[in-house]
């Protein structure tokens, strides 16, 4: 996941309701000094602690898992001896506690693994093997500076590259660190979108005009009816407390409904009702939704005619008066196919009672919720699903009223939310941007991708990547997909001529690395995080133990090579770690957070968080569904666009439909693909790791062991019992790994949990289970996004 | 006994993340394979195919449990040596020193609560955090759960807050050795017998 920052105005943007914030975050000022007149008292009433040197409130290191939580930690003799969580008192909904889940708390484990990477290394059998000899810092520095300057010299800055990567949001430790050294040298060729959201993040403005469609989440108790829509806050969080406002939300009387291949976590918790479906076939169930209320005048026409455009033949945008309209499209009117419960059945195998039954609930329930998790957009049509829950959200008049959900990538209203990394990395000289998921499309081909492959800043690329600066990444092997693909093309030493790698494991991406250099963990340097996608928060996070071996920090190590490169005062702009976070806690004051404490004060008062109390939750589109004319939308008619002529410009309607269409995958139980590879595979968030991150903990491991899950109906056709050994393969790759047979999934889908270490063995089987040796790097029409989840398998008994 | 401490914990809000058995890993140090607290997932049901639709008949629910700190703890009469005890906070808890590692109490548990220590060859068990309770504080199961769906008091109390349910499946009858723990059942929990579920989740505890 990355944060889209050009939109959100972070630093340098203006934001447009400074007044109502600074008013609000005056009473935060207060409170702060408040809380840690509580905190201090629960101390003074405790015991000392004296089993511990020290105890230090510190986040939770940011992994890119949805939550930004508080740890407090207890160290004795330079060591981490116990890990608890947030214990401010007064745990309330407008201020929750940040209690970290299973893996913050597992943390430990992680952090004195004996597998840590102690020292710089150099590869010295071929690249991928994972053969390497401990070099001293001098000769790694050396190497990858000279690396870097020979590339540039060679190819020119649009031939170094720094991949996604979400291991580290703690603005000094983390990718950020190498985008601002090699933009102080020239610059890199640059990405856009990220691997979590591309679809939703792309789709969304077109609907609305901007991605900031989501409520604060403690509106969420207003609600009446909540469906949770392949919404799995429970296993992937989706901003720390998200079950539980859902909890509160329940309690205070909303109906939950659950839709999701799985029974996920979060189904089992909250919902009144799970309604699994299959993957891939979302946009069908909302279509027949939209039929019911069509055909039974349930949505809501007062809404639709002074909000919307592209509902009807009525409401077409200028210059598409005579094009397919939604209510076209949905009652079969050109196509012959009304979009009927019975349709939408054999598609998506939800049983058309139901589906009638709940698009009469969500229409009638006012005001309701229909939240998007984002698996369905990860998908071959991603961007379809998207804009097809965001209409049904504006048919139903749910948009812009507390207690309903506009949908899309909701970001946080009224402001966009927390910002994440603000370490500045400076300005790109290169203005070229590739769509992140096309990164091995640059490695191979570079020089000849343009629009069509969706390459902005420039007409086409001038060179292929050359030079990988991999920076708290294992995106390249692991997470991106095609594993044996991606293996093949970075082993090949004429396409990528060099790989610098910072990691603080051996995963399967730093085996690739030519030079792979040990970073510390984020608690062995500083950092400071606000919020996930949600959150009112700055969290601090002091150094609380020494960097151990020769580990430092990727500011660090980038300090080394940009002082090797002649940079280097550019580069750190004479500031430490410390220094950094210092100024950086500036930034906040000058944004999201005018009140935040100083550095010397925030430290001292050893609360760790700064947060800002909801009482009044703003409620996305508010303003507009006030005034529409004064507060017109930002998209070309000014009002919600259920019919896109954007999207209808792009003269691609069976990819890119101007109104949300079904559209069969390119792998599916539909397709011929299906006589040999039967089953679908979704490979889900899984509380294990943070994607690979926590992979290699034995605790989180002990808790939720790798598998793949498969319902008995498939389980005993095949033979396989709880524990079995499952083989799991397709034209793309194979893996062996134990299975488990559950109910919790529905016949026809298996579940690979996507994180897990690839580890092939002497014939490529890979024996721990990474979904990626599976899936394909096909990515979507518009949004040029993963489709990860849009695979065909088939399974037997190993 | 003056005190009767014990535990709530509403299943029908847990969501098996196990933060609460991380928690108190962290705290007491344990190894792997020693859970002091633990979370069984309870699952089962069949589909069936109705029209082009798979139908399912599926239950689901979690209860995470530690030690139920007994009024009549089967460990603590089964133990040949006094190891295995009671304490004036209503604590059961093991004297190391004089255990034998013989391991009745874990035989005679019927909540499989005390666990063999092999590296010293001991028992060990859940203590209720007694030197947090000492501070103050919850134990650290109970400060950990992100669903707030634990609870750490005094059996009194916490029976008058939230009755006294204390024993759902895959839990043996409350009457045997009366645990000082009040439980709010899933709703699923009331199907368990139609759908004959049983525990699915074995290997992880």
């Amino acid at each position: 996941m990355e944060r889209e920052k050009e939109d959100k105005g972070i630093i340098t943007g203006s934001r447009r309701d400074f007044l109502k914030w600074g008013a609000f975050v005056g009473c935060a000022a207060a409170m702060f000094g408040g809380v840690a007149e509580a905190v201090k008292a629960v101390e003074d009433k405790t015991k000392p602690y004296i089993f511990a040197d020290k105890v230090i409130r510190t986040g939770c290191p940011a992994h890119n898992c949805g939550g930004r939580c508080l740890l407090k930690v207890s160290v004795k003799e330079g060591k981490i001896i116990r890990i608890e969580t947030d214990d401010r008192p007064g745990d309330s909904i407008e201020d929750p506690q940040l209690r970290a889940c299973v893996r913050g708390r597992s943390y430990r484990n992680r952090q004195y693994h004996p597998d840590r990477l102690k020292y710089p290394m150099k590869r010295v059998g071929k690249r991928g093997e994972g053969k390497f000899e401990r070099i001293s810092w001098e000769e790694a520095i050396n190497k990858v500076a000279s690396e870097i300057t020979r590339v540039k010299n060679k190819y020119g800055n649009s031939a170094l590259y720094v991949p996604y990567g979400t291991g580290s949001y703690n603005q000094v430790n983390g990718r950020q660190t190498a985008n601002r050294l090699l933009n102080m040298i020239g610059g890199s060729l640059g990405f856009y979108n990220s691997y979590s959201w591309a679809c939703t993040n792309i789709a969304t403005p077109y609907v609305y005009g901007t991605k900031v469609s989501g409520n604060q989440r403690q509106d969420w108790v207003n609600s009446k009816y909540i469906i949770m829509w392949s919404w799995n806050p429970c296993e992937m969080r989706d901003g720390t407390n998200s079950e539980y406002y859902l909890k509160k939300a329940k309690e205070n009387g909303a109906k939950i409904i659950c839709i999701d291949p799985r029974m996920t976590l979060s189904a089992v918790a909250l919902a009144d009702e799970w309604i699994p479906i299959r993957p891939g076939t979302d946009t069908a169930m909302m279509s027949a939704m939209a039929y019911v209320m069509i055909k039974e005048n349930l949505y809501d026409s007062d809404f639709v005619k002074k909000y919307t455009v592209g509902f009807d033949s009525s409401l077409m945008p200028g210059g598409c008066e005579k094009e397919e309209s939604y209510k076209d499209y949905i009652l079969g009117t050109r196509d012959g196919i009304p979009k009927t419960p019975e349709w939408a059945e054999a598609i998506t195998s939800v049983p058309k009672e139901t589906i009638a039954r709940i698009a009469r609930e969500y229409a009638t329930a006012k005001p309701a919720m229909l939240y998007q998790g984002y698996g369905i957009q990860r998908r071959a049509y991603g961007e379809t699903a998207v804009i097809a829950g965001c209409v049904l959200a504006s048919i139903t008049g749910n948009v812009g009223i507390p207690g309903g959900w506009a949908g899309g990538i909701a970001l946080q209203a009224d402001d966009g939310g927390p910002f994440w990394n603000i370490f500045p990395e400076g300005d790109n000289p290169v203005n070229a941007k590739i769509p992140v998921f096309l990164w091995s499309e640059a490695v191979l081909r570079g020089k000849e991708m343009t629009a069509a492959d969706g390459v902005i800043g420039a007409e086409k690329l001038d060179n292929n990547i050359k030079l990988i600066y991999a920076v708290a990444s294992n995106a390249l092997i692991n997470q991106h997909a095609n594993t044996n693909r991606s293996a093949k093309i970075l082993s090949d030493e004429s396409l990528v001529e060099f790989i610098v790698v910072h990691e603080q494991f051996m995963t399967p991406t730093a085996k690739f690395a030519d030079i792979l250099l040990p970073a510390c963990t984020q608690f062995e340097t500083w950092g400071l995080e606000d919020g996930w996608k949600y959150g009112d928060e700055v969290i601090l996070m002091p150094q609380v133990v020494d960097a151990p071996y020769e580990t430092k920090s990727d500011f660090a190590i980038c300090s080394l090579v940009a002082e090797k490169l002649g940079v280097k005062e550019k580069y750190t702009e004479g500031r430490n770690e410390k220094e950094w976070i210092a100024y950086l806690i500036e930034e906040y004051r000058k944004t999201r957070f005018p009140d935040v404490p100083a550095l010397k004060e925030f430290e001292e008062s050893n609360i760790g968080v700064y947060s800002t109390p909801i009482t009044k939750p703003h409620i996305a589109f508010a303003d507009f569904r006030k005034d529409p004319v004064k507060h017109k939308l930002n998209t070309p008619s000014g009002k919600i666009e259920i019919f896109s002529r954007q999207l209808f410009e792009k003269n691609n309607p069976k990819e890119i439909p101007p109104v949300p269409k079904y559209i069969q995958e390119w792998e599916s139980p539909f397709g011929k693909e299906a006589d040999k590879y039967p089953l679908q595979v979704i490979g889900n968030h899984y509380l294990e790791r943070v994607h690979s991150t926590h992979d290699n903990n034995a605790i989180t491991n002990e808790a939720f062991p790798q598998r793949v899950f498969l319902n008995p109906v498939d389980a005993v056709k095949r033979g396989l019992k709880t524990g079995d050994k499952a083989k799991v393969y397709n034209d793309r790759g194979i893996m062996i790994i134990p299975c488990r047979v559950t109910s919790r999934i529905m016949p026809g889908v298996i579940s690979i949990p996507q994180g897990a270490w690839w580890t092939p063995d002497e014939n490529g089987i890979d024996r721990r289970g990474n979904v990626n040796v599976l899936t394909s790097e096909r990515w979507t029409p518009l949004a040029f996004g993963t489709a990860q989840h849009t695979i065909m398998v088939q399974v037997e008994k190993a | 006994m003056s005190k009767q401490y014990g535990f709530y914990v509403d299943s029908s809000y847990c969501s098996g993340c196990k933060t609460c058995q991380a928690a108190c890993i962290d705290k007491n140090n344990l190894d792997r394979g020693v859970l002091w607290r633990r979370v069984y997932e309870v699952n089962e049901g069949g589909w069936k195919k109705v029209g082009n639709a798979w139908v399912p008949n599926v239950i689901a629910y979690n209860v995470s449990l530690s030690c139920n700190h007994c009024e009549n703890p089967l460990c603590v009469k089964n133990c040949p040596t006094t190891a295995m005890h009671k304490d004036s906070r209503g604590i059961v808890t093991v004297d190391e020193n004089k255990c034998i590692g013989c391991r009745y109490c874990e035989w005679s548990c019927p909540y499989g609560a005390p666990k063999y220590n092999e590296k010293k060859g001991v028992m060990s068990k859940c203590n209720l955090c007694a030197d947090f309770i000492e501070e103050g504080k919850d134990p650290a199961c109970v400060a950990a759960c992100p669903m707030r769906v634990l609870e750490f008091g005094e059996m009194d109390a916490l029976k008058k807050k939230y009755g006294s349910v204390n024993e759902v499946f895959p839990l043996p009858p409350g009457g045997i050795t009366k645990p000082s723990v009040v439980i709010k059942p899933h709703k699923s929990e009331a199907d368990v017998k139609s759908i004959s579920a049983a525990i699915n989740n074995r290997e992880e505890v």
